[in-house]
C-alpha cells in the first residue's frame, strides 16, 4: 500500500502568540516549532500501523521552505520511510491542496491522510481540497481505520454520533482524536531519519484566492471577578443581571 | 450580491448553526438555501423568518456525502448565480466547504466570526482561539464557513418558497454502514450553555452534580483531557486542543486547571465561570468569574441558587 501524510508545522501548543510588521506577521522570535500534532498523532502514526500490519511504503508530503525540514525529519524519525518538500510559501490553504494534489496525481497513493486541521490556522481546509483536486472520496474527522484489502471501514464523527462508513481505496482521510497513539521517537529512529530520503519538488503556479490582511489580537479579558465561595447567591445574581447568560 | 446557503438537515430538524447560517447570508444579500433529505416543507419555509427568500430542497439525497453535496451546491451555486456561498462550520460545513472552494476555485473564509466589512474583509479564528486573522477573497465567488454561535440571532417574521430540485449529484463515495448515536438531548457543539469538569471531582462517580447542575441550566455537559483520556467520561465530552472547540455563551469550569490546551478549546466562550480550590489555577485567568472553592461544595449550592432564580422568573 502507498501511503501519503500530509505534514504541517505549528508553533508549540504553549507559544505566545503575537505579530510583527503591522501586524501582517507571525512572530516567530523564540517560537518553537512541532509536527501539527493532528499530522503527527493521528494521521502519521495510524499510517505507519496500516504500513507495519499490510506492507508498503508511507511517504510525507509537506508544503514550504527549508526551515520545515526540522519538522519533516521529526516524521521521518517517527518511521515514515521518506519525504517531500514543495519548496513553496503557502499564502492560503488552496496554495498548499494545490501542490499536495499535483504531486499526489502522479504518485498513485492508496490513502491520502491530513490531520483534522492546523493549530495554527484551524481551516480544516486541506483536506477536502485535496479531495476535490484529485476526484477521490473525503472523509472527515475519522476516529478510527481499518483496512480490508481494496476497502477500508472508518469511523467518522458526525453531529450527534458517529458513522461508520465502508469505502473503496483510494481515499483522503482527516484524522482526528482516536485513530492512533502518540509515538515518540527513538534513538535509532531520530539517527535513520538523518539519511532517509527527502526530496524537494519545485511548486507549480497557482492562483492566491484568499489572502490574510493582518492579524489581531483578542481583546484582554478584564479580571476575574472573586466570589465569596459563601454566597453562591452572588455569582447567580452576577450572571443574571450583569452578564444575562442565565 | 446573490447569496446561497447550505444547511444540513438530515435529522429532519433546523439546527441553531443553520438558523445563524441563514441569517448571516440574509446580511450580505438575498438568500436562497439549498438542503437535501426529508425535512418537512413547513420548517423549510419557516427559514423566512430568518431572512430566506427560497429553499430548494433536494429530497433524493438522503445522506451527507461530500461528493455528492459538492456537486449539488456547486450545481445551485451555477444556477442560482450567487456569489457568495455560506456554510456552517459543523462537521457537514468542514467535509463539504473546502471541496466546493476546489470545485469553483472560490476562495475559502474559514472559520468566519464576523460579517465582511465594507472592504470585503472577513474576520476569522486562527491559532486556537488565541489571534483573528483578517482575511480577503480574491475571486469572484466566495465561499464561508461560518464558526457556529458567532452572530446574534433575530427572528423576522417571513415565509420562504419551497421548491423541490433534481440536481445529478453522482455515485455516493462511501457507504453507511451504521451509526452510534450520543446520549442525551443536548449536543455539546450546539449548547448555548455547558457544564464542564476535570481531575478535581475525584472519580466518575462524583458527576451527578456536574450532570443535576446542567440539567437544571439546560446546559451540555463537558470534559478535560485527563478525563476523557482515564474513561471517567465519553470521548466525545472532552474540550479543548485535540479535542472540541466550543464557544457557548456560559462555560462554567470545576476541577479544571485550566492548561493551555484546555483553554484553546473554550476561549471563545463569552463567559467563563471558574471554581477550583487551587487559587493559582491558571484557569482564573481566563476567568470572568471565579470562586476559590470546593467542586463538590459548590456546585449544588449553585444548583439550588440556580433553581431559585428560575422559580422567580
Amino acid at each position: 500500500m502507498k501511503l501519503l501524510v500530509c505534514i504541517s508545522k505549528a508553533p508549540d501548543t504553549t507559544s505566545k502568540i503575537d505579530f510583527v510588521e503591522n501586524n501582517t506577521k507571525f512572530n516567530e522570535a523564540g517560537v518553537q516549532y512541532i509536527v501539527n500534532p493532528y499530522d503527527e498523532w493521528y494521521a502519521l502514526v495510524r499510517a505507519l500501523e496500516l504500513k507495519e500490519a499490510l506492507g508498503g511504503t508511507v511517504t510525507t508530503i509537506t508544503v514550504g521552505g527549508i526551515d520545515d525540514e526540522p519538522v519533516i525529519r521529526k516524521a521521518l524519525a517517527i518511521g515514515a520511510d521518506e519525504s517531500v518538500r514543495i519548496n513553496g510559501n503557502a499564502k492560503d490553504a488552496y496554495y498548499t491542496a494545490f501542490q499536495i494534489a499535483d504531486y499526489a496525481k502522479k504518485g498513485g497513493f492508496d490513502i491520502i491522510f491530513t490531520g483534522k486541521e492546523t493549530i495554527n490556522y484551524n481551516g480544516s481546509q486541506v483536506g477536502g481540497m485535496i479531495a476535490e483536486l484529485v476526484g477521490m472520496p473525503y472523509i472527515s474527522l475519522a476516529s478510527k481505520l481499518d483496512v480490508n484489502g481494496t476497502t477500508a471501514i472508518i469511523h467518522k464523527e458526525m453531529t450527534g454520533g458517529v458513522e461508520v462508513v465502508e469505502v473503496n481505496l483510494p481515499f483522503v482521510i482527516s484524522a482526528a482524536k482516536g485513530m492512533a497513539e502518540q509515538r515518540i521517537p527513538n534513538m535509532r529512529g531520530i539517527m535513520a531519519a538523518r539519511t532517509k530520503p527527502l526530496q524537494v519538488v519545485e511548486p507549480v503556479a497557482v492562483d492566491e484566492l484568499v489572502s490574510f490582511v493582518n492579524f489581531d489580537l483578542p481583546k484582554a479579558k478584564s479580571a476575574c471577578k472573586y466570589i465569596d465561595p459563601a454566597n453562591v447567591a452572588e455569582l447567580v445574581h452576577l450572571l443574571h443581571t450583569e452578564a444575562k447568560v442565565i | 450580491m446573490s447569496v446561497l446557503v447550505y444547511i444540513d438537515t438530515i435529522s429532519g430538524n433546523i439546527s441553531k448553526n443553520a438558523m445563524e447560517a441563514v441569517f448571516y447570508g440574509s446580511k450580505i444579500g438575498p438568500v436562497t438555501v439549498v438542503t437535501n433529505g426529508g425535512v418537512s416543507a413547513d420548517k423549510l419555509a419557516s427559514l423566512g423568518n430568518f431572512g430566506a427568500t427560497k429553499v430548494l430542497v433536494q429530497r433524493a439525497l438522503q445522506s451527507q456525502d461530500a461528493s455528492q453535496l459538492t456537486r449539488l451546491v456547486s450545481a445551485t451555486a451555477g444556477t442560482t448565480g450567487a456569489t457568495t456561498i455560506v456554510f456552517s462550520q459543523d462537521l457537514t460545513g468542514r467535509a463539504v466547504a473546502p471541496r466546493v472552494s476546489a470545485s469553483l476555485k472560490a476562495g475559502l473564509v474559514a472559520g468566519a466570526v464576523s460579517l465582511p466589512d465594507a472592504g470585503g474583509i472577513f474576520k476569522v479564528n486562527v491559532f486556537s482561539g488565541k489571534a483573528f486573522g483578517n482575511v480577503k477573497v480574491n475571486s469572484a465567488i466566495r465561499v464561508v464557513n461560518l464558526t457556529p454561535n458567532s452572530i446574534a440571532l433575530e427572528t423576522g417574521s417571513g415565509s420562504a418558497a419551497v421548491e423541490e430540485i433534481s440536481v445529478d449529484c453522482g455515485a455516493p463515495s462511501y457507504t453507511v454502514k451504521s451509526v452510534e448515536k450520543q446520549e442525551g438531548d443536548i449536543l455539546l457543539p450546539e449548547a448555548e450553555t455547558v457544564v464542564s469538569a476535570g481531575r478535581g471531582l475525584k472519580g466518575p462517580e462524583n458527576w451527578g452534580m456536574v450532570e443535576d447542575l446542567a440539567k437544571t441550566l439546560g446546559a451540555a455537559t463537558a470534559c478535560s483531557r485527563p478525563v476523557a483520556d482515564i474513561g471517567w467520561r465519553p470521548h466525545h465530552e472532552h474540550v479543548g486542543q485535540t479535542g472540541l472547540a466550543i464557544r457557548p455563551n456560559l462555560y462554567i469550569a470545576a476541577g479544571i486547571s485550566g492548561a493551555i490546551q484546555h483553554l484553546a478549546g473554550v476561549n471563545g466562550s463569552k463567559v467563563i465561570v471558574v471554581i477550583n480550590t487551587d487559587p493559582e489555577a491558571p484557569f482564573f485567568k481566563a476567568a470572568d468569574y471565579g470562586i476559590i472553592g470546593d467542586a463538590f461544595d459548590i456546585l449544588p449550592k449553585l444548583n439550588e441558587e440556580i433553581k431559585k432564580l428560575k422559580a422567580q422568573n
